[in-house]
């Protein structure tokens, strides 16, 4: 019998190697799909305290999340372009000129 | 339509204000000369109304909006004619429009905005001195006040280019600045103990309270409002400016510093007639500082050498004398003289400025002499007001005088009567030694034509002067003629006369006249004692300074010490200098400026600054710029927030 807390702790996990890929992956494009292991992870949890709870809302949020991550995968990747074209590198360590 | 009598002077000083520097001389002149006409003929009509009506409804109102309503206080923007007011606007509109068509010709030198900016300021002051005397409560005519105070200022550094100009109307700004707020100070005392600022409300509430026998809250209230008083109208010991107010074209200081703005302080007494009466204390007050300056003035006149100054001493020694009127309780005496004092003070000055024109900018007596000859109406129209200003029987100021008098000897304040008496004297002494020093004996003009010449380059040449040009000579005709029928307005009953313009002016002041104490023979024993010593005055003059120059120099020799301490205005300026202003100077310099301002609040300030600065130093460090590092910091602040909620 598989609980909602299977799903959470699938959901903890999921999130957890998301953020670890953030921090831990040197480029930019990887960092980017972390992101969206993190955002998946979390839809997994709307999708499973929906059910738990009977109600159909954390299937919408979950559509507004999904759509939201589409757009930002979009404006993601095309800044991503246009930073590889500046410095010919997709190491996050080599944008850090915007301080003080 | 009371509205329009203050509004059109003022539309006239917008058109010459927005389009004055577009049009031409003779356009801006009548503009201004227009308006004040205008203005003029409606205060003809209004008066007209005025008088029409019974005597205890003589007052028109116009509110003309609601200004001021604040819980269960309004204040309305509302003008009220009444008898005494009716005085003042034909004086302001009357000579006013006199002087502006004085003016069209005097100020014709000056290019064709100076010329416009002059009159601009003229109209205005026209505007705010008719609000002043029509406002029917003190805030209204607070907003007069200040206006004609603005205008002076204005008027006085008209000539901002020169330095004195500049300096005077600072000064006569600054000295203003004292008495207003005192003014200020009288009004909100006067609101909080009466709970009103209208007029006719304060009369009536005042009224109901007995005289203070000590020096209470009325006693406080009309001595502050007597300070306002002694700044717009130049009395001791705010008096300073008005000397060096003569820094002004001739035409202002005739409009302004002798006929309207400083008789203000003059008005406002009168205009609070009931509550000044229920303060004997300050009315004594009003009566010795009114005498005092008289005096002081008179004899400061005897000796100095401008045309223009004397004139201003002279006008400071006449608002004494009104104000010694207030003193002792005879109100309509006080605004009798103020009216007939506004015809041939105007007279005076107009003729000083026809001299000054003449000479192209000569004002120093003993380089004059012998004019007579050439400028017959200048002459003989400036001997008229001198007469009338002497006291001589027949003429305005010899009725309005002797009432003065008469009024202070019947009040029992017989020492007062003595330094009136005195003041007049020196009144016929200095006018008839600026007379013949100006136009009689021999000409003293040619050794001053070189030095003339050197600063302002003549624009006559001294040999064939010119007498007043005709928009002047109007002008001076009209007020001569002004200055010896105007007095028959007031003639006493021991002349055949009936007292007519003080029972015309007894609603205004709403206090029972006095009583006719004394018989007429008293009255015309002192009438007797008045002309001996105007004529007594003229003598003097005549001697010394027509006869034998040589006797008044030897008199001088006589009492050096007396002729510089005169000659130096009892050294009043070196003191208020070395009392007030220097230790101002120092305290601010040296105290505020070095030490709580640069040592505290600069200090303050810098080290606030300072301090972010350091710590912002430090702090922006922070900031790497390493995305990695900012998404690190998310991270570590989530996990705090979430487990402070989860273990708490």
């Amino acid at each position: 019998m598989v609980t909602l807390n299977h799903y959470l702790i699938l959901s903890a996990i999921l999130f957890a190697i998301g953020t670890a890929g953030v921090f831990v992956r040197r480029n930019l494009i990887t960092i980017l799909l972390s992101i969206e292991i993190m955002l998946n992870a979390v839809n997994l949890t709307f999708v499973a305290f929906g059910r738990a709870l009977g109600s159909a809302d954390g299937q919408i949020i979950v559509f507004f999340v999904m759509t939201v991550a589409a757009a930002e995968a979009a404006v993601g990747l095309a800044i991503v372009i246009s930073l590889f074209r500046h410095k010919e590198s997709l190491n996050p360590d080599s944008f850090a000129s915007l301080k003080w | 339509m009371l509205i329009l009598i203050p509004l059109l002077p003022f539309l006239g000083f917008l058109l010459n204000a927005s389009l004055g520097r577009r049009i031409s001389k003779a356009a801006a002149g009548a503009v201004a000369c227009g308006t004040m006409f205008g203005s003029l003929l409606v205060s003809l009509t209004m008066v007209w109304q005025l008088v029409a009506r019974p005597a205890e409804s003589r007052a028109i109102s116009n509110t003309v909006f609601t200004w001021i309503a604040s819980g269960d206080f309004t204040a309305a923007f509302t003008l009220r004619l009444d008898p005494l007011a009716s005085v003042m606007i034909l004086v302001i509109t009357g000579i006013g429009w006199l002087i502006h068509v004085y003016s069209t010709a005097y100020m014709h030198e000056e290019s064709d905005s100076e010329y416009a900016r002059y009159f601009s300021y003229l109209n205005l002051f026209a505007a705010f001195m008719l609000v002043l005397v029509l406002g029917a409560n003190f805030l209204v005519m607070f907003v007069g006040w200040e206006g004609v105070g603005l205008c002076s200022y204005l008027l006085i550094g008209f000539w901002y280019q020169k330095k004195a100009a500049s300096d005077a109307g600072k000064k006569a700004f600054i000295d203003n600045r004292i008495g207003d707020f005192g003014f200020v100070l009288g009004v909100l005392l006067l609101f909080v103990r009466f709970g009103t600022v209208d007029f006719q409300e304060v009369a009536r509430a005042a009224a109901a309270v007995s005289p203070e026998a000590a020096f209470g809250t009325v006693s406080w209230i009309t001595l502050l409002l007597f300070i306002g008083a002694t700044g717009k109208s130049a009395q001791i010991p705010l008096y300073i400016w008005l000397p060096d107010a003569m820094e002004g074209p001739t035409p202002v200081s005739a409009l302004i510093h002798a006929a309207t703005m400083v008789t203000a302080g003059v008005y406002m007494i009168g205009r609070n007639a009931v509550l000044f009466s229920h303060a004997p204390q300050t009315l004594a007050i009003v009566a010795v500082i009114g005498a005092a300056t008289a005096l002081m003035a008179g004899t400061i006149g005897l000796v100095q050498n401008d045309i223009k100054r004397v004139l201003a001493y002279s006008t400071v020694s006449q608002l004494g004398y009104m104000f010694l009127a207030m003193g002792v309780g005879a109100y309509a005496a006080g605004i009798f003289h103020l009216y007939t004092h506004a015809f041939f003070k105007a007279l005076l000055f107009l003729g000083s400025g026809a001299v000054i024109h003449a000479l192209a900018g000569e004002q120093d007596l003993r380089k004059m002499g012998g004019l007579k000859k050439d400028l017959p109406i200048t002459y003989w129209t400036f001997l008229i007001g001198a007469l009338a200003i002497a006291g001589v029987p027949g003429l305005a100021g010899f009725f309005s005088k002797d009432e003065i008098l008469y009024r202070t000897y019947t009040s029992g304040h017989t020492l007062l009567w003595v330094i009136g008496l005195l003041t007049a004297l020196l009144t016929a002494i200095y006018m008839f030694r600026l007379v013949f020093m100006a136009f009689h004996g021999e000409s003293r003009r040619a050794a001053a034509s070189h030095e003339a010449s050197i600063h302002d380059a003549p624009h006559h040449s001294p040999s064939h002067l010119h007498d007043a040009p005709p928009a002047m000579a109007v002008a001076l005709i009209v007020l001569a003629i002004g200055s010896v029928v105007a007095g028959y307005a007031g003639l006493p009953s021991i002349l055949g006369g009936g007292d007519w313009f003080a029972r015309y002016l007894e609603p205004s002041f709403g206090v029972a006249p006095v009583e006719e104490v004394a018989e007429h023979g008293l009255e015309g024993v002192l009438m007797l004692v008045s002309i001996a010593v105007a004529a007594a005055g003229i003598g003097i003059a005549w001697y010394f300074f027509l006869k034998n120059r040589r006797a008044a120099d030897e008199m001088a020799g006589r009492f050096g010490g007396l002729q510089t301490l005169l000659l130096n205005k009892y050294y009043v300026d070196e003191i208020y200098d070395a009392t007030i202003v220097q230790p101002i100077r120092i305290a601010s310099e040296d105290g505020l400026w070095k030490v709580i301002d640069v040592r505290f609040i600069d200090a303050a300030v810098n080290g606030v600054g300072l301090t972010v600065a350091g710590a912002s130093e430090r702090l922006r460090r922070v900031q790497t710029g390493s995305v990695r590092s900012y998404a690190a910091s998310v991270f570590l602040g989530v996990v705090v927030i979430l487990g402070y909620y989860l273990w708490r």
